[in-house]
């Protein structure tokens, strides 16, 4: 068996694997080799779990000859971002400050994975705390994009996102508060779905800002994306923010192809920071999907443009909040120090336990939610975000999707925009306002630009991700990215 | 980049600092008041907005008083300590209270 196994598109091999033609031994096997081979060019990883998922692998082959069921991600190697807990597994959230944090239980969506005979393979680098958009700000060093390992990967979610275009891993998870999964998946040129809000369980993710994330899968293309988040999706008790709904299933859905689609191509998300190259790739691929007989109309979203600083009030100040709780006593960094007092000890542990981003952001929140600046600040943020979901209502009520660049730009350099916090934020301008009104959104990739992917987003109202995966899939058909050109994106 | 209105001063950042729990540098305060202000000054951009009369969304679902039942579980208790980075016995040791 060689690596090539490794090309099958992945919603393929899982049949594959569960009426013998490949091995789950042959796949994991491949798969760490893989890993081993590339990873220490590539960071994806924080921990790799060996020995184990060659275990289960065994396990499930054997379960399979003798015809018993296996869940329906059996065998295949899942990459999990490590801010979402698996028991016995560090968590380290990319920071000093749980760098020896062992996760004590397993996150829902962990549950529902090794239900279904998935076989999580590592934990995933990300930026700390998942504050980022590059994968650069981890205490474990960057992740380097798999297409020009000089580029970043975007983030926060990058060792994911890395993982799936690099195949070191089947599938993934990321998490995305304002574009963690969508930002990689556009860099590294595979398909991220951020849910929509309460769609999929957040028990067991270690919280930033708890009313923007979700939990989503990332896969090399859109129909293997729809079968990890058939999986993950649905009501947990545990969550009281997850939305008391049927689970949505998408295995069906790619039966029948589309017909009818109304798509708006909203104006403010091309604005004067898009470059010319994003720009070009995705009215490309809008122009592709009109000769085939789909009408889309420039639509506005007027408050849109005023998505990012509403976004980033209320994160940080969520974030502050959330990360109150690093004291460094019952888990975390302690600098062991003693004869110092209570305020000293947890100061000088958080100082040292927090890198300068999350340390930045703990600070800006305290300030928006102090006294005398909530209203100015963390209020008025929030009622933007009222007027933010309206537009997008308003949106819905004439369109099916609305179609806009993941990114406003290419992968940049690494390090190049590390003293220039703001202009990291601005990376996000096309991503927070999905996370601000709740709804839905995929990334796919579009095209390349020297060399370079770019990403198409769709958006879709809330609980219409069977829309995102249909519109997502024929875009998918309508595309071709040449992987021969990336560094490490072909096996 | 025009002047922010109402630039945090050292001062401030040390009183934020000191509130959020954590211990920074002379030099880390006066950085940090560089970025601090370079991004609240960003964020003054949301004044243009008019909204008067809209209420807040803190949250995107009109969710109240989420219950479940109070059932205990194992608290699995090894598990938890052994992240605990400084005990005595099944005790995790603090800092001097007084």
């Amino acid at each position: 068996m060689t690596a090539r196994i490794l090309d099958i598109p992945v919603w393929e091999v899982v049949k594959k694997i569960a009426n013998q033609e490949i091995s789950s031994e042959d796949y994991i096997s491949e798969t760490l080799e893989r890993i081993q081979k590339i990873d220490p060019k590539i960071n994806a990883y924080i921990t790799v779990i060996k020995e184990a998922s060659l275990d289960k692998a065994l396990e499930l082959d054997k379960q399979i000859r003798q015809g018993k069921t296996v869940g329906r991600l059996a065998g295949l190697p899942i990459a999990i971002k490590d801010s979402i807990c698996v028991k016995n597994i560090k968590n380290t959230c990319g920071s000093r400050m749980l760098e020896n944090f062992v996760a004590p239980y397993n996150a829902t969506v962990a549950d529902k994975i090794i239900r279904e005979d998935g076989i999580i393979i590592g934990k995933t680098n990300l930026d700390e705390f998942a504050m980022g958009t590059s994968t650069e700000h981890s205490y474990f060093g960057a992740t380097r994009n798999p297409w020009d390992s000089s580029k970043v990967p975007g983030g926060s979610s990058g060792g994911s996102a890395a993982s799936i275009a690099s195949f070191e891993a089947a599938l993934a998870l990321g998490s995305d508060t304002g574009g963690s999964i969508r930002s990689p998946a556009s860099f590294c040129s595979v398909v991220g779905l951020k849910p929509t809000y309460g769609a999929v369980s957040r028990y067991g993710l270690v919280s930033y800002s708890n009313s923007l994330e979700q939990i989503g899968p990332i896969a090399r293309d859109v129909r293997s994306t729809a079968i990890l988040m058939d999986c993950i999706n649905g009501h947990d008790i545990r969550d009281s923010t997850s939305k008391n709904t049927v689970p949505q299933r998408f295995a069906d859905i790619f039966k029948n192809t589309v017909k009818n689609l109304k798509i708006g191509v909203p104006n403010e998300f091309f604005g004067e920071g898009v470059q010319k190259e994003v720009h070009k790739s995705i009215w490309n691929v809008i122009h592709k999907i009109e000769k085939l007989g789909f009408h889309y109309e420039k639509t506005t979203l007027p408050l849109v443009k005023y998505a990012l600083p509403a976004y980033y009030i209320i994160a940080m100040s969520e974030a502050s909040s959330n990360l109150a709780r690093y004291d460094g006593l019952r888990y975390g960094f302690n600098v062991l120090k003693n004869n110092l007092n209570w305020n000293t000890t947890f100061s000088k542990n958080r100082r040292n336990g927090f890198g300068d981003e999350v340390r930045q952001r703990i600070m800006l929140g305290t300030y928006t939610l102090s006294a005398g600046y909530f209203d100015q600040y963390y209020l008025k943020a929030q009622k933007i975000r009222t007027l933010i979901k309206q537009d997008f209502d308003r949106a819905f009520k004439k369109f099916d999707i609305l179609v806009v660049p993941s990114m406003p730009i290419l992968p940049f350099a690494l390090g190049e925009k590390l003293n220039d916090p703001l202009s990291l934020y601005m990376c996000d301008i096309n991503t927070v306002p999905a996370n601000l009104a709740g709804i839905p959104s995929i990334s796919i990739p579009c095209g390349l630009s020297s060399g370079l992917p770019i990403g198409v987003q769709i958006m879709a109202p809330p609980f219409r991700e069977d829309l995102l995966f249909k519109a997502g899939y024929l875009f998918e058909e309508n595309v071709t990215i040449d992987k021969s050109v990336g560094e490490f994106t072909n096996v | 980049m025009k002047t922010p209105k109402h630039p945090i001063s050292e001062k401030e950042v040390s009183h934020l600092a000191e509130l959020a729990r954590l211990e920074l540098s002379g030099k880390d305060v006066t950085e940090m008041r560089l970025h601090l202000n370079k991004i609240l000054d960003y964020f003054k951009m949301i004044d243009e907005v008019d909204t008067e009369g809209i209420s807040p969304t803190y949250h995107v679902f009109d969710l109240v008083n989420v219950l479940r039942d109070d059932t205990p579980h194992s608290p699995e208790s090894k598990d938890l300590l052994e992240n605990v980075p400084k005990k005595k016995g099944r005790y995790i040791k603090a800092p001097r209270m007084i």
